[in-house]
């Protein structure tokens, strides 16, 4: 396969090109108000749009570390919420500072943990300036790394009784697990840790990596929406090498047919553990950077509605396809958030009220697209498929291919 | 020349049922030796025991010198002992040359050398490599699955069953494909409902009945065999 290279090369290096690109305009556009005054009211951070982005570069690392896991390795686990809660309440408890923990858990008068990491930085690297920075930046991605190591630890241990099941069993399992989690958390005796029911805050979220004139406290460059970006980008690129390694293609082995697998000799329960914990290191991460979007971490947050949500942006943008995942998880974020928020709200025109549009009604439009999307579009707007393979020459090539086959196959007959 | 699987009183329950009743039996090395008998005798059982996919209630078998009874399937594999499944069981949603790669799974070598050597077997799967293996007709599956087994690398290949539900045609290729392997020095152990063919091919065969060894042979021998011609060849006494 040495011819190869060379093109697979390239591919890389026009992958990493494109993210870059997305990232620049990222930036620029979210510091296009400060260049240009007067740009619409879209363009300013605080809008819709950036709310949208943040929430859908988070989204998307679920989507996918969950396609993963029911894409890739055939595991239909419905655990996600649980795994996502475990990383934004580490998160959440190991970056509020020390000197507002009296203040978060005041309930329980005061928290067991007294400092932050990002305290612990500050005393090394000084607090204001370039090393608050370096503070802020070490201390995020520690908590977050934490984060995900304790969702992994916890699938590690689950994983032992749970993916003894199959199919629907291990979905019943995972989502029972995800309740439980979600009911530990708000147990009162826990409370000097968690916070009990109450939500735990206060902590740095995305904005707190806008660059900041120190003497007027004015913001100078928004990097909120970038940060998101960068950790989902890098998760996922970790996800796309793997799923195209050797265990990738093991994982794939199991899904398409377990007795074949383990009879070419692919351990089964050693791989589905290893994807089970990888899948939810990931959503722990998503989990810890969830908290820092919506700048609190709180256990009624995380309930199944969370997961059917991500299991419907898998769905949707089909199951098995990495770049599926995120085109699906742009669309129903920008939908759920943004474009039909209309459908919630009483509009009249002249003085006639519009029939049907109130509070809740965009939830009606939603279920009646998901019913269609599994009536009709079974295979999701991806299938299998990656962006990489829309090439049209390619695409020609794979069809005259399946005609082939096919007359081959009458042949056979 | 020596025994590169030995088994000595082999026993499987499934419940209350027996599936197989103290079999013993051995492979030489480069033979073809076959398995017949009915459906439900228990042929596929003691494939499948071998390959660890199933753990015996009793007996041991020896590979070489080694006892690999109740050893984990990776482990057997790396060993060098490849089990085809029955009914093919290729990755449907994997192309053929991922199929491929998925055979040399536990192997750390180049593995490269080795693809070349299977589509010099099979032109037909290098013309196809980038296909999708659920695209396949049944005969190139069966070849695929045969293909992928030898990616290992064994020095026994197990097949159950080749030549379920395939052309008469292509059963003759796969017969064909079956000596080519053999010849090239690997041991196969079959696992065949087409007596016929499968005797003409084997140098050795069992007949297996209701769990147990009924008779065993030369392949040509149990050509001749009155009671084999009458229960799997289908021709009468007169």
């Amino acid at each position: 396969m040495t011819t190869l290279e060379p093109k697979s090369k390239r591919k890389t290096y026009g992958a990493i090109i494109g993210i870059l690109i997305v990232f620049g305009l990222i930036v620029l556009l979210e510091n296009l108000h400060k260049i240009i005054p007067g740009v619409p009211d879209i363009l300013y951070p605080t809008s819709v749009l950036f709310t949208v982005l943040k929430k859908a570069a988070v989204y998307s690392l679920v989507a996918v570390s969950m396609n993963l896991l029911n894409g890739f390795t055939g595991l239909f686990s419905l655990g996600q919420a649980g795994f996502m809660l475990l990383g934004a309440y580490t998160y959440a408890i190991l970056m509020v500072p020390g000197d507002s923990r009296e203040q978060v858990y005041y309930l329980y008068g005061g928290s067991a943990i007294k400092q932050s990491i990002q305290d612990l930085l500050n005393s090394v690297f000084g607090k204001d300036g370039g090393g608050g920075a370096v503070s802020l930046i070490l201390s995020v991605i520690i908590a977050i790394l934490i984060a995900g190591c304790i969702a992994a630890v916890f699938a590690w241990l689950i994983g032992f009784p749970v993916l003894r099941l199959k199919s629907d069993y291990l979905a019943i399992a995972t989502l029972g697990f995800a309740e439980i989690l979600g009911a530990v958390f708000k147990w009162q005796k826990l409370g000097k840790i968690t916070n009990g029911a109450n939500m735990i805050k206060n902590f740095p979220n995305f904005s707190a990596f806008n660059i900041k004139n120190s003497q007027t406290g004015e913001t100078m460059v928004y990097l909120s929406t970038l940060v998101p970006f960068i950790v989902a980008t890098v998760c996922i690129i970790f996800i796309v090498l793997l799923v195209n390694s050797t265990y990738g293609r093991a994982f794939k082995a199991i899904r398409d047919d377990e007795i074949a697998a383990e009879a070419m000799g692919i351990n089964l329960s050693k791989h589905k553990r290893l994807s089970f914990v990888v899948s939810s290191f990931f959503a722990g991460i998503s989990g810890a950077l969830f908290a820092m979007y919506v700048s609190n971490a709180q256990a009624k947050v995380f309930t199944t509605t969370l997961t059917y949500e991500i299991l419907l942006i898998v769905v949707i943008g089909g199951i098995g396809s990495i770049s599926g995942s995120i085109i699906a998880t742009f669309l129903y974020v920008s939908c759920s958030e943004w474009w039909l928020r209309f459908l919630d709200e009483e509009t009249f025109i002249g003085t006639t009220k519009v029939p049907l549009l109130k509070n809740g009604f965009r939830m009606v439009v939603f279920s009646v697209v998901i019913m269609i999307v599994v009536l009709f579009f079974r295979k999701g707007i991806m299938g299998t498929k990656e962006i990489g393979d829309l090439h049209p020459i390619k695409a020609l090539k794979a069809k005259k291919a399946k005609k082939s086959a096919i007359k081959a196959k009458d042949g056979a007959k | 020349m020596s025994n590169i699987i030995e088994i000595e009183s082999l026993d499987v329950h499934f419940g209350g049922i027996h599936a197989v009743n103290n079999v013993s039996l051995e492979i030489k090395e480069g033979e073809i030796v076959t398995l017949i008998g009915a459906n439900g005798a228990g042929k596929s059982t003691i494939l499948r025991c071998i390959a660890g996919l199933i753990k015996p209630q009793g007996g041991t078998i020896r590979f070489g010198e080694e006892v690999i009874t109740g050893l984990s399937p990776d482990k057997i594999v790396s060993k060098g002992l490849t089990l085809v499944p029955e009914g093919r069981h290729v990755f449907p949603n994997l192309t053929v040359l991922e199929n491929l790669k998925i055979g040399a799974y536990l192997r750390k070598d180049n593995f490269h050398k080795d693809i070349d050597y299977v589509y010099s077997l099979f032109p037909r799967l290098k013309e196809r490599h980038w296909q999708h293996a659920g695209t396949l007709s049944g005969g190139e599956q069966q070849m695929l699955a045969v293909a992928r087994a030898l990616m290992a690398k064994p020095k026994l290949i197990m097949m159950d069953e080749p030549s379920l539900g395939l052309a008469p045609l292509v059963v003759k290729d796969i017969f064909s494909i079956i000596r080519t392997v053999n010849e090239n020095g690997i041991a196969v152990l079959l696992n065949e409902q087409n007596a016929n063919m499968a005797l003409k091919a084997a140098s050795r065969a069992y007949v297996i009945e209701t769990g147990s060894i009924a008779l065993t042979g030369s392949g040509n021998e149990l050509l001749k065999n009155e009671r084999v011609k009458e229960a799997y060849l289908g021709k009468s006494k007169q």
